[in-house]
């Protein structure tokens, strides 16, 4: 099964699958406004995806691996707020500058790698299942933001947030840091996935971790790395996120787990493991981004019902793919 | 169990030895501090607390926060099995799930006070402290139009739907009527930053002309105006948010013109339901019956008395 749809023959509807689906999408929206198409909605469609994606990238590969990360979302809201509290903690010794950004950067990718490594660790070293894992730190870090904010919202100080802010808003050649983050990130995790020992590693373990480690795969490491290098995104994405609009709460980062994983999903990746796809990925991300943009720019249907649009787009972008499984 | 019970009645005797014999217990039971509002709703629920203890030795105060109705129920159930409350004040998460464990209190000879949210039946509470949905809707709206007096564009926001909501909405549409204003599109932002700021950005790709934003909410205008700024437009004259956030309220009063009212929607209603309820067990004050916080409108001339910035929200 997963030996066809690595063979380079062509046109399979796995691989077309979601990509009509993107391309479905985009002519519906173009039809439906015009402005759909304009550069303006497309960087911030765009923009808005990275956050996602990032992370949709790092969780491709734990899936892949034969693992799940629930936590990711809740995650993401932590490593802001402590970044937001750090920032602002140091701001009267350091000054309003690059280093305090870079010191903010620093701290949320090493509150994002070693929140990655704890749940990594308890899953290959205690041998929790996943799910439970990081359903429990899911809770953990959700209440640790609401703890961190007294239940309020963190708010970065308002002069560093001007100065922060062309990380998100900002951009080279006109297109946004962002988006250009997010190309390097999946540029990076498609030559890892394709092209390495790590990525196929990952499938072997995903498809079958016993003979995976009779064939000598570190199977334990290469999972606990998986669950690493997502929280690391997870610290990329949260840079990017606190510039656009310098908060943090319990509120930040709602529901992006099971976002992350629609879209992993959605772009090819078998929820069981064993087969990975990051541009797919890439293309999932999109397509739940797009869905909620041409449902607000137009007045088709109640907005009571978007998420039953979204639910029916994302059934019927894996749908289009079914022809993955022709023994059945 | 029975020795920790009788070990706590002994440590509170030997604190409080004086009025150890008629000590009462009020219970309060409110959501836990899950977005910007309910942070506030906690803050003000313990400085009441705080103080009552203070001024009231006689009085003790059990306070349970939940995050989901299920959890609130058990703490109801269990301030009532083990505390002896003589006196419950609940903001109910949600009125369904809530009304039969609150029923069950009242049946119990407690005195209940409701905040908020009502129960779906009726006649259960004493006391019943709320805000005025309807009430928020047509001040915002009563303001716009005066705002706009040849009437304009305009994009809504709305928040969760919900029934809260759906009233402050009609309350807002009536007031708007005849004015001339006209509402492009509303679109859910759910009280949530994010989700506004995406809203928004796609509310300025679709019109390319909008007057002023009813954001109804102050963190679903924070993401609001965020989407402004990055865009760049400046046909927007101003932005209405509501419920009295302090950042908000401080730019009110420091005369910014892109906010320039808010209308309040207090949390700090939960401290009126607290003081109101320990006024009527310590002494012998009627206070039963229902007490509507109004919507005010706050203005630079009046912003200072509702700016805390002690509080979380």
């Amino acid at each position: 099964m997963t030996t066809a749809t690595l063979s380079p023959r062509k046109l399979q509807m796995s691989v077309i699958g979601p990509i009509l689906a993107l391309v479905i999408l985009i002519i519906l929206g173009a039809l439906m406004n015009p402005n759909f198409l304009s550069a303006g909605n497309i960087s911030n469609v765009l923009s808005r995806s990275a956050f996602i994606g990032i992370i949709a990238v790092g969780m491709t590969f734990v899936i892949t691996a034969g693992g799940l990360d629930l936590s990711v979302g809740s995650m993401a809201a932590f490593v802001a707020g402590l970044m937001i509290l750090v920032m602002n903690t140091a701001l009267p010794v350091m000054g309003v500058g690059i280093p305090i950004v870079l010191l903010g950067m620093a701290v949320a990718l090493a509150a994002g790698l070693i929140a990655g490594l704890l749940n990594g660790l308890l899953i290959t070293r205690l041998g929790i299942e996943a799910f439970i894992v990081t359903l429990g730190s899911m809770g953990i870090y959700r209440s640790l933001v609401t703890w961190l904010a007294d239940g309020g919202t963190l708010s970065l100080d308002f002069t560093l947030r001007t100065f922060y802010q062309p990380v998100y808003y900002g951009g080279l050649f006109g297109v946004s840091w962002p988006i250009i983050v997010f190309a390097i990130v999946v540029i990076c995790g498609e030559l890892l996935m394709r092209s390495t020992a790590f990525g196929r590693h990952c499938a072997a373990i995903g498809s079958n971790d016993q003979v995976a480690r009779y064939s000598s795969v570190r199977v334990a490491r290469i999972r606990l790395l998986t669950y690493v290098m997502l929280g690391i995104l997870v610290g990329v994405a949260t840079i990017m996120y606190v510039p656009r609009l310098g908060s943090a709460s319990s509120a930040t980062g709602l529901l992006w787990e099971l976002e992350a994983i629609a879209a992993v999903i959605v772009g090819g990746t078998a929820l069981k493991g064993g087969f990975g796809r990051v541009w797919g990925t890439v293309i999932g991300v999109l397509i739940l981004t797009l869905i909620g943009n041409i449902l607000n720019l137009t007045d088709l249907v109640s907005p009571y019902l978007n998420g039953a649009i979204q639910g029916a787009i994302i059934i019927l972008a894996v749908v289009l793919q079914r022809e993955r499984k022709p023994g059945q | 169990m029975k020795r920790i019970l009788s070990a706590l009645a002994l440590s509170t005797a030997l604190v409080t030895p004086a009025f150890a014999q008629d000590t009462q217990v009020i219970g309060v039971s409110i959501p836990a501090a899950t977005h910007g509002w309910a942070g506030g709703m906690n803050y003000f629920a313990q400085a009441a607390i705080t103080r009552l203890e203070e001024t009231y030795p006689e009085l003790d105060f059990v306070l349970a926060t939940a995050s989901d109705p299920a959890r609130q129920v058990n703490d109801i159930e269990d301030m009532l099995a083990t505390r002896n409350i003589s006196a419950l004040v609940v903001l109910p998460f949600e009125s369904e799930p809530l009304t039969g464990p609150v029923q069950n209190v009242a049946n119990a000879g407690v005195w209940v006070t409701v905040v908020d949210r009502g129960l779906s039946v009726d006649g259960i509470e004493d006391l019943y402290v709320a805000g005025d949905n309807p009430g928020f809707g047509r001040v915002s709206g009563e303001y716009m139009a005066s705002m706009m007096p040849d009437g304009g564009d305009i994009v809504v926001l709305r928040g969760i739907p919900t029934t809260i909501d759906n009233e402050r909405v009609a309350g807002f549409e009536e007031a708007i009527e005849g004015s001339g204003i006209n509402i492009l599109g509303m679109e859910h932002g759910n009280w949530n930053r994010d989700t506004s700021f995406e809203v928004m950005q796609d509310f300025l790709s679709r019109h390319s002309q909008i007057d002023a934003v009813w954001a109804s909410d102050d963190d679903m205008a924070i993401g609001v105006l965020a989407a402004i700024e990055a865009a760049g437009r400046d046909d927007i004259q101003f932005v209405l948010g509501g419920a009295g956030m302090k950042e908000m309220v401080q730019r009110v009063m420091e005369g910014d013109t892109m906010i320039p009212a808010n209308v309040t929607y207090p949390p700090s209603m939960i401290a009126t339901a607290i003081e109101v309820t320990a006024l009527g067990v310590v002494s012998q004050t009627p206070v039963s019956g229902e007490f509507i916080i109004g919507s005010v409108l706050v203005t630079q001339d009046n912003a200072e008395q509702f700016y805390f910035p002690d509080s979380p929200f």
